[in-house]
């Protein structure tokens, strides 16, 4: 007598919303890559010199490019934000018997990303 | 008043007389205290006999009564119907699993997996009796508490989009026996445990859904085991680059 194997269907992500989600988080990745690469090549623009930067960065100035960073912006947000949040998960501090509350892994990782992000925009806009 | 009444879908597979499995509709009286092992035993004593289903204690401790619950892995013994009123409720086999027969799913897969973690104490040299037992503090006990309430009951494998793509991986449970065994402060099994838990098969397999703690009965958290294993094999992985004749 032979088990019966159920097939898995290809759309088995779409059967509930917390595998949706996953697959979403898994995805933003894609965008993350995609703005590193196109940073990376506006750095080597850069590399070259004030004007081939500026022709770069001209040539750029269209509402597909904008939409681009927009959604990857969005990814990277949800991606960091998904991060933080399961990251008690898999660090446990303990303090003898008791765990120290996740609110005290969570917090501190926003807190550097807030630091972080003030830094860079007192940088970039002084 | 007429007796309230809700509908049970349930998966029907017959090896000896058919190919393909089927949904077989039931009606059963409809109590706020029932789970739905309660109902499926009411239509095993009064309406068909042949249903087969595994259960053993219920009371949410023996892990032998595993089902799928209207899509998610539940324990039918703490799944109430009433969570589920006015129906229909559908009952299948736990996911991921070959289906022996309609609620029964094969499980030599698991206990396979199970096994190959060595999930028990292992020490170098065993500690003669004369000598008195391992002591423990509630500290160490306390670091691996958690993953010790474990049932087997396998819904953390249901839950698993992972497993059921890639049925060679080892798993939430195993994994996560692995690590309570690991963080047993009279074990000294880690290094034969590495081989497995820090194998593609393993810890590395896992994209970290993280489905499988949230349907955990016992409050396990399997998938944070799992990211603490991680943790562990990629210090393990900088070692042996850092330093391959190290003492391992
Ligand atoms: S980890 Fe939880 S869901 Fe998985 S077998 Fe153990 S008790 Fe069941
Ligand atoms: S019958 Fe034992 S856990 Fe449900």
């Amino acid at each position: 007598m032979k088990p019966y194997r159920r097939p898995i269907s290809p759309l088995w992500w779409t059967k509930k919303t917390s595998y949706t989600l996953f697959v979403l988080r898994e995805l933003t990745s894609v965008f993350i890559w995609a703005f590193l690469l196109f940073y990376l090549v506006q750095l080597s623009h850069l590399a070259q010199g004030t004007d081939e930067y500026l022709a770069f960065r001209d040539q750029r100035a269209s509402f597909g490019w904008l939409l681009f960073h927009i959604v990857a912006l969005i990814a990277a947000v949800y991606h960091t934000v998904t991060f933080f949040n399961v990251s008690p998960q898999a660090i446990v501090v303990r303090m003898g018997e008791e765990k120290v509350p996740p609110a005290f892994i969570v917090g501190p990782q926003y807190a550097a990303w807030l630091l972080t992000s003030v830094a860079i925009a007192w940088i970039v806009l002084r | 008043m007429a007796e309230r009444t809700i509908t049970l879908e349930v998966f029907r597979y017959r090896p000896d007389s058919e190919q393909e499995p089927t949904f077989q509709s039931y009606t059963v009286p409809y109590r706020e205290d029932w789970v739905v092992l309660d109902a499926l035993n009411y239509l095993k004593d009064e309406t068909d006999g042949s249903l087969s289903f595994r259960w053993s204690c219920r009371m949410g401790v023996c892990g032998s009564c595993g089902m799928m619950v209207n899509g998610t892995p539940r324990l039918s013994c703490s799944a109430f119907l009433k969570e589920y009123y006015p129906g229909p409720v559908r009952v299948e086999p736990l996911a991921n699993f070959p289906v022996e027969r309609d609620l029964i799913v094969g499980i030599d897969d698991f206990m396979n997996k199970l096994k190959s973690v060595k999930p028990w104490i292992v020490r170098d040299k065993e500690q003669p009796v004369s000598e008195g037992e391992y002591r423990q503090s509630p500290a160490q006990l306390a670091t691996f508490k958690q993953y010790s309430m474990c049932i087997n009951c396998m819904l953390c494998y249901a839950a698993c989009p992972v497993y059921g793509l890639q049925p060679d991986f080892v798993g939430p449970a195993a994994i996560a026996l692995a690590h309570r065994y690991n963080l047993d402060s009279r074990d000294q099994g880690q290094s034969l445990r590495k081989e497995v838990v820090f194998s593609h098969e393993a810890v590395w397999e896992c994209t970290f859904v993280g489905e499988c703690s949230v349907v955990c009965p016992k409050d396990v958290d399997p998938a944070g085991a799992i990211q603490q294993e991680k943790a562990l094999g990629a210090l393990d992985l900088v070692k042996s680059v850092l330093m391959p004749w190290g003492s391992r």
